[in-house]
């Protein structure tokens, strides 16, 4: 509802900002990053209404009231006017009273954790992080996939995220919001794509030396090229076995994308509790 | 014996390095080869370094600030350089190993080694003669605060050539800045270099707070202080409550390296969430400390280049009250993307945005005192409006960054990163104009204006250039703290972001020869009356530089804008009827020495080599113990003395015209 207030401001804005296609912010390609677009550029524009006029007079009133310019009122002792005071503590309260109900709004309606409304089912993927790398678990499909993440559009995206051992950020600058990864913890994102493309997915929160080239390609395809992907996947010679994730838990640099035919049922939950005392851990790990 | 250290700890096998180390060597060889060779050194020592005068410790605080500053900067341009061509294939000239650590240095230079030096040296200088007090109420305390803050600079400078720094970013997030992640002394000489300058920032705090409450000249009620004076006091109360939490925080962090403890590791129960809230409770409550003192410095200027009254004073005293209190309360809004839930994040997010209230007020405070004045465009006044159209913007993006469901895209990118230099940086335009405006109080002469607004020209025209690029970045999804990429996109506006570091090193280029002139020229400047902007607060009463007793008799204030006031009763250049001895501290070597211990015990502590901190744990000590036997801490300037200062100083004024 308030999105609505300024969509002529938020449009002008945006034919100045977003007019060339580099800027993925100002070109989502999901509902999520939608609506982040369309807060981000009514919250400017509202704070344009004070911010424009401030520094306009400040310039005005600097030169009007230059020393060399006698013929300007001069008043050395005029230091308080009522009439200005509320003027200036009431519109800017205002414009923080309108602000921050957009805030209190898109931050539950945008909250990560809720699942998006959609009819259809959304798929689960699972996001580790490593050192440096991206590992996907699509514990449905029993499949998983380092540093690529194929998904079908127009369908909601459930991500579970961990990471093995240090901080980072699943971020996909163009589907919408991103979300820590941290050891031993789960954080969740809804994203979704709305059309067929070939997105930046990224760690957005520095994680050591092989961090600057921690990326992913996020490719949202139809369902039919999705289940022919999956197909390709499951042809795959590697399994994601313990053995094998112990491997890919080394440290390794632009690794290249790597297909697993199947994982080893609950390796994300073992993931999450490796830090935990070796019986919680075990029942998690089975196999150990 | 030596710990950890060994010969392979300097890297001479990295030539950029090994060149900034030899050219830093060299530099400070020579000047001291200058200074013994003019025979200045004794001069140095007992007029300078071991001096408890606030004036020249502030004068003191103001150099350590400069000289990081240029650290600070060349560090600066290396990390734009490496952006502006390590697009693939190229990776730059900068390997991770060095780049992670230039971004480490940059951040914990700027904020602790350049701002916050710079904010107490003006204080320093300033809050004294401001409230009409002799000294501050510990000069000797004053003493240690600044050897320790230099001590944390010095850390880090030797790390530079013996080891390596943090290469866990300013922030130092664990589990990346633990044992397990970051093996190596970089972390540890970034734990170290804040713990004790952070130890001696403390002590200055309880030193400020108790000289602005205590030692106020008479008839200065509280509501009758310099703006800057309540700046400086709000700025001191947030580091007495802010800085102990950073204290312990690195404490535990230190726990956890040095005796295998689990405060923040992954393993038994530790948990990195519980640093990033304690790290911002701290950071926070920061970024206003070095903010405050900056919108202090322009409530002066704006005032006196208006020559006219303050718009607002009581608002603007209880908007600088509200801000310090509702500081400690958005420290969450620097992790809305950890996953807590949309109440709390919505409760930070507008507790944010209820801090641009106040803030905004100050702005419209300062605009409404331009407004029927006299406005003379002398380098503070430009600095100050540039100030107030840099920092609407800064602010303007802070609270879009505030709302979270927006900052979950654009949190730790390059937007980000722009933003906080678009608060931090127009805080140095307040630092500049700070320097500007009380340079000829501090040292008796006046610096060339023209120098002065071409340097606020690059500042102003490079900050724009260098940061502007950095928000579009932002929107096209670049994140901070990467050493290369491959998107050919960012790399037009990563070109113009380096030409703005440049033009902004212009600006600095201006200010060295500024001051260099300045001191050639000085007998043509001399600031005689010791008014020389026509102000309104009490340093202007008295000489430039003052004495070293700051006022033969102390001042009575019967107005907010006392000296203004005096004036006016034409009461500003009486002579008094009788002048009395006064009673001061003397200069002291003990802040020296523990410096230089603190010094041993952080590098002691870094490479492990125990029985040296052993050594300088004992060695300060024992050197306190010895200074509380010591009674002869004081003397008297007699009468006479003083009579014969003052005549000095009634003459130099009837040379300019000024005896009433």
């Amino acid at each position: 509802m308030k999105e609505n207030i300024f969509p002529r401001v938020a449009a002008l804005l945006s034919i100045l900002l977003g007019g060339c296609s580099d800027f993925a912010l100002l070109n989502p390609s999901g509902a999520v990053g939608e609506e982040q677009k369309t807060l981000i550029l009514t919250a400017l524009g509202l704070m344009l209404l004070v911010v424009v006029p401030v520094i306009l007079v400040t310039l005005v009133f600097a030169w009007r009231y230059r020393a060399s310019n006698k013929k300007a009122t001069y008043a050395p002792d005029w230091a308080h006017s009522s009439k200005i005071e509320i003027v200036v503590w009431l519109i800017p309260t205002i414009i923080v009273v309108v602000l921050g109900s957009l805030a209190w709004n898109s931050a539950h309606k945008l909250d990560p954790y809720r699942p998006l409304d959609s009819a259809v089912k959304p798929i689960v993927i699972e996001a580790v992080s490593l050192d440096w790398k991206w590992l996907f678990i699509y514990p449905e499909q029993n499949v998983a996939t380092v540093n690529q993440l194929v998904f079908p559009a127009k369908v909601p995206l459930d991500f579970r995220i961990t990471s093995v051992n240090v901080m980072n950020s699943f971020f996909i600058p163009q589907l919408g919001s991103q979300i820590y990864a941290m050891p031993g913890m789960r954080t969740q994102v809804h994203l979704i794509a709305n059309q067929a493309g070939a997105y930046e997915g990224l760690s957005s929160n520095y994680s050591g030396r092989g961090f600057s080239d921690m990326k992913f390609k996020a490719i949202a395809v139809s369902g039919d090229e999705f289940n022919t992907w999956l197909g390709r996947v499951r042809q795959s010679p590697l399994r994601l076995d313990p053995g094998r994730y112990r491997k890919l838990e080394l440290p390794s640099e632009k690794n290249p994308v790597e297909y697993f035919s199947s994982v080893k049922p609950g390796l994300f939950d073992c993931i999450l509790h490796k830090y935990m005392p070796a019986d919680v851990k075990s029942k998690a790990c089975e196999e150990n | 014996m030596f710990g950890r250290l060994t010969l392979e700890a300097i890297p001479y096998h990295e030539p950029i390095i090994m060149a900034a180390v030899g050219g830093a060597t060299l530099g400070g060889l020579a000047l001291l080869a200058l200074l013994a060779y003019f025979g200045k050194l004794p001069y140095l020592w007992k007029e300078w370094l071991t001096s408890v005068d606030h004036k020249k410790i502030g004068v003191m605080y103001i150099v350590l600030a400069l000289v990081m500053l240029l650290r600070g900067l060349a560090d600066a341009l290396m990390m734009r350089a490496q952006q502006a061509i390590a697009l693939a294939p190229s990776e730059g000239f900068l390997p991770p190993h060095h780049y992670d650590q230039l971004f480490s240095a940059h951040g914990t230079i700027m904020l602790i080694f350049v701002a916050m030096p710079f904010i107490f040296g003006l204080m320093n200088i300033v809050v004294p003669l401001q409230i009409g007090a002799r000294d501050m109420a510990f000069p000797f305390l004053n003493s240690i605060s600044f050897w320790l803050t230099t001590t944390g600079a010095a850390l880090l400078m030797v790390s530079l050539g013996v080891g390596e720094f943090s290469r866990a970013g300013w922030t130092g997030y664990p589990p990346l800045a633990g044992l397990a992640y970051n093996p190596g002394v970089g972390v540890d000489y970034w734990i170290w270099s804040l713990q004790i300058s952070g130890i001696g920032t403390l002590l200055t705090a309880v030193n400020f707070i108790v000289t602005i409450l205590r030692m106020r000249a008479p008839g200065m009620t509280l509501m009758r202080m310099p703006i800057f004076v309540w700046t400086a006091i709000s700025t001191n109360v947030l580091v007495l409550f802010a800085f102990p939490v950073l204290t312990v925080t690195l404490t535990l962090l230190s726990l956890d390296r040095y005796l295998g403890m689990h405060f923040f590791t992954n393993e038994l129960g530790g948990n990195m969430m519980m640093y990033l809230n304690l790290f911002w409770i701290w950071g926070h409550p920061e970024v206003y400390i070095l903010v405050l003192p900056a919108l202090g410095v322009f409530s002066e200027v704006v005032a006196t280049f208006s020559s006219k009254r303050l718009f607002s004073y009581t608002s603007m005293v209880y908007a600088t009250v509200a801000i310090t209190v509702l500081s400690f309360s958005v420290w969450l809004h620097h992790f809305f993307t950890m996953g807590t839930g949309p109440n709390v994040n919505a409760a930070f997010g507008i507790a944010t945005m209820i801090i641009a209230l106040p803030t905004g007020a100050k702005v419209f405070n300062w605009m409404f005192t331009l407004y029927r004045g006299r406005v003379r465009f002398s380098a503070p006044i430009l600095w100050t409006i540039g100030f107030i159209i840099t920092f609407s913007i800064g602010g303007m993006t802070g609270v879009l960054l505030s709302v979270p469901a927006a900052d979950f895209v654009l949190h730790n990118s390059l937007f980000l990163v722009a933003h906080f230099h678009n608060m931090v940086i127009p805080a140095v335009f307040g630092y500049l104009a700070g320097f500007a405006y009380w340079f000829p109080k501090a040292f008796g002469f006046k610096l060339n204006d023209q120098l002065g607004k071409c340097a606020f020209g690059c500042w102003f025209v490079g900050f724009y250039l260098a940061f502007m690029p950095l928000y579009a970045l932002g929107f096209m999804g670049m994140t901070r703290r990467l050493g290369h990429y491959d998107n050919p996109a960012w790399q037009p506006y990563l070109l113009v972001a380096a030409v703005g570091i440049v033009v902004i090193m212009a600006g600095v280029a201006f200010q060295v020869a500024q001051i260099f002139f300045g001191i050639l020229n000085r007998k043509k400047n001399l600031d005689l009356t010791g008014d020389p902007w026509d102000g309104r607060t009490l340093e202007w009463s008295t000489s430039s530089p003052p004495p070293i007793y700051n006022f033969a008799v102390l001042p009575v204030v019967q107005d907010i804008d006392a000296f203004t006031d005096m004036k006016q009763r034409g009461v500003a250049y009486s002579r008094p009827e009788k002048y009395t001895n006064i009673h001061m501290p003397k200069n002291s070597a003990v802040g020296v020495f523990i410096g230089m211990f603190s010094f041993m015990f952080g590098f002691a502590m870094i490479w492990y080599i125990w029985w040296l901190a052993l050594v300088s744990v004992i060695g300060i000590v024992v050197t306190l113990i010895k200074r509380s036997f010591d009674n002869d801490t004081d003397y008297t300037i007699s009468a006479e003395e003083v009579e014969r200062v003052e005549s000095q100083r009634f003459q130099q004024l009837a040379t300019a015209g000024r005896e009433s």
